[in-house]
């Protein structure tokens, strides 16, 4: 029976030097291991995380770009587009503009030529006057150069006066 | 660096390292083997000498289940071999003499007594009449004063129990430096690794399992100094030769002491849905009560009291029977049963079941640690439990 019998002085010397021990350990030991182990547990959790979030922003970001990529090439596009028919439209103004300044230089030339012709026309009307007059004046000279024919003449006007 | 090269070599390392553990056990419980065979000729001899004497009678028969006793019981010195023994100091104290401090050696082995104290043939402290260093066969036992005196001496398992302490505080110390030193926050290495790996595990799968999530912060330092202290004091108990071989966990006192406090945490611990299920079960009937009642109060004290008797009686056993199996070598052995023949004969068979039973013990020990811890912490999980709602119809 010796065998269960609790012994005094090991249960003195086995519950004082316990204690010493659980409260040492826990000091020195249990203490900085714990929160050691803590802080790496969270810290490694953090840094899943925040590679997750990462990822996440990378593909986010890839999408991003894709999307810009997509919205420059439009753009670029529409740029293009809209710079042919600018260019087309700038062409076309000219080409009308060269159409109307050419029509009307040709019109003023016609109507130039017109007035040179009317004008030509008027100073051969008169040369054809003048010379005409000449002619006339040249005419009578020699039908009324003698007596006889003067006479004649006015009893040829004599002679278409009635007298009433 | 690269992965595919860095796990091959530790497999490698792994088999290495079980290697060596393979044989530091054999080779710690061979020799153990030497050392116990030279106590037990130690044992014969000086029981052929005092049947020279004429105090014991035909001595020579080997009592094998007294020898055994001896051995797992705790003593005031720590044999090595042969008849060298560590002296170990010796503190008594009694009103009448106060307190009393000499080593062990002044006993010589129980012949004498010193200072008015001898030591009994179950190496237990007496107070006798006679003060001063006289021969114990003469000197007249005081029952009153030996009532009376507190034996507080540095005992072998007291002894056992400080060098634990010691490995304790070095290994875990010097592992809580590995986390605040300058390798903070990098990957552990070696000691730390080992450590880290089973208090991983303790606090994870046994205190938080057992504690549950939300208040077991508070008694992890207790319970993973009961674990580490446990299974240490166990591993020890299996090394045959010096720091090692008390049988410290395998002693009903540190049992008690261990199981105590732990009472003594759930008790403190216990919540008024602890004690309300204790004396009055919610939803059972009052005629019921007055028989659960008492049951659940035996209860309390009773979870403790296994607790301890499974982790004495498991080491305790361990112990009995490792050396059993050494003891039918030498009972073999003896003249009127087969002689040294006998005894060589079936010393391979011993051999071969205590390797055996080392490797059992080896498990025995982590294991008896591990349940301890697991149940203290099941119990102080009882004692915090909060009520749950479907209790209650």
């Amino acid at each position: 029976m010796e065998l269960v019998k609790p012994e005094f002085g090991l249960v003195f010397w086995m519950t004082v030097s316990f204690l010493i021990v659980v409260f040492i350990l826990s000091k020195f030991a249990w203490g900085p291991i714990l929160s050691s182990l803590k802080d790496r547990e969270t810290s490694i959790e953090d840094a899943l995380n925040a590679a997750k979030k990462a990822k996440e922003e990378v593909s986010n970001m890839k999408a991003e770009n894709e999307q810009l990529l997509k919205q420059a090439r439009n753009e670029r596009d529409m740029m293009l587009k809209e710079a042919r028919e600018t260019k087309d439209a700038i062409v076309n103004e000219a080409r009308a503009k060269a159409q109307v300044e050419a029509d009307r230089m040709v019109s003023a030339a016609r109507e130039s030529i017109q007035n040179e012709k009317m004008a030509a026309i008027t100073e051969l009307k008169n040369q054809v006057a003048t010379l005409s007059i000449e002619i006339a004046e040249k005419v009578i000279r020699q039908q009324l150069a003698s007596d006889e024919k003067q006479k004649a003449l006015v009893n040829d006007l004599l002679k278409d006066v009635k007298l009433n | 660096m690269c992965p595919e090269n860095a796990k091959p070599t530790f497999i490698k390392m792994k088999i290495s390292k079980l290697a060596k553990l393979s044989l530091f056990c054999f080779l710690t419980i061979s020799l153990g083997t030497t050392t116990f065979a030279g106590e037990l000729e130690n044992v014969s001899s000086s029981a052929s000498i005092d049947s020279k004497e004429g105090h014991i009678k035909g001595a020579q028969k080997l009592n094998a289940g007294e020898l055994i006793m001896e051995h797992i019981a705790d003593s005031h010195d720590w044999h090595l071999w042969g008849h060298v023994a560590i002296p170990l100091p010796v503190i008594v104290y009694n009103p009448e003499r106060g307190v009393v401090v000499f080593s062990s050696a002044r006993f010589d082995h129980g012949h004498k007594s010193y200072a008015g104290y001898r030591l009994n043939e179950k190496g237990k402290i007496e107070a006798v009449n006679e003060t001063g260093e006289v021969d114990a066969h003469i000197t007249t036992l005081n029952h009153s004063l030996t009532a009376a005196s507190y034996d507080i001496s540095i005992t072998k398992n007291v002894m056992s129990i400080f060098i634990t302490i010691a490995i304790l505080l070095m290994v875990f110390i010097s592992v809580a430096r590995a986390y605040t030193n300058k390798r903070r926050g990098l990957a552990p290495t070696g000691l730390q690794n080992a450590v880290e790996a089973i208090v991983i595990f303790m606090r994870d799968d046994v205190i938080k399992a057992g504690i549950g999530e939300k208040k077991y912060e508070k008694y992890v330092p207790y319970l993973l100094t009961l674990f580490f202290f446990i299974w240490i004091n166990n591993m020890l108990g299996l090394i045959p030769i010096f720091p090692g071989g008390a049988n410290v966990t395998g002693n009903i006192s540190v049992a008690l002491v261990l199981a105590t406090l732990t009472f003594i945490i759930t008790t403190i611990s216990g919540n008024k849905n602890y004690w309300q299920h204790i004396f009055a079960m919610p939803g059972v009937p009052k005629g019921v009560l007055v028989l659960l009642t008492p049951i659940e109060i035996l209860g309390v004290f009773l979870r403790p009291f296994v607790l301890m008797i499974r982790l004495f009686a498991n080491i305790a056993a361990g112990h009995i029977i490792a050396l059993s199996f050494f003891c039918l070598i030498f009972i073999f052995g003896q003249e009127s049963l087969y002689g040294t023949g006998g005894g060589l004969g079936v010393s391979p068979l011993s051999i071969v079941f205590t390797v055996f039973m080392g490797f059992l013990e080896l498990l025995v020990a982590f294991l008896q640690a591990y349940v301890f811890t697991l149940l203290s912490s099941i119990y102080i999980g009882a004692a915090l439990e909060e009520p749950h709602h479907d209790n209650h119809h």
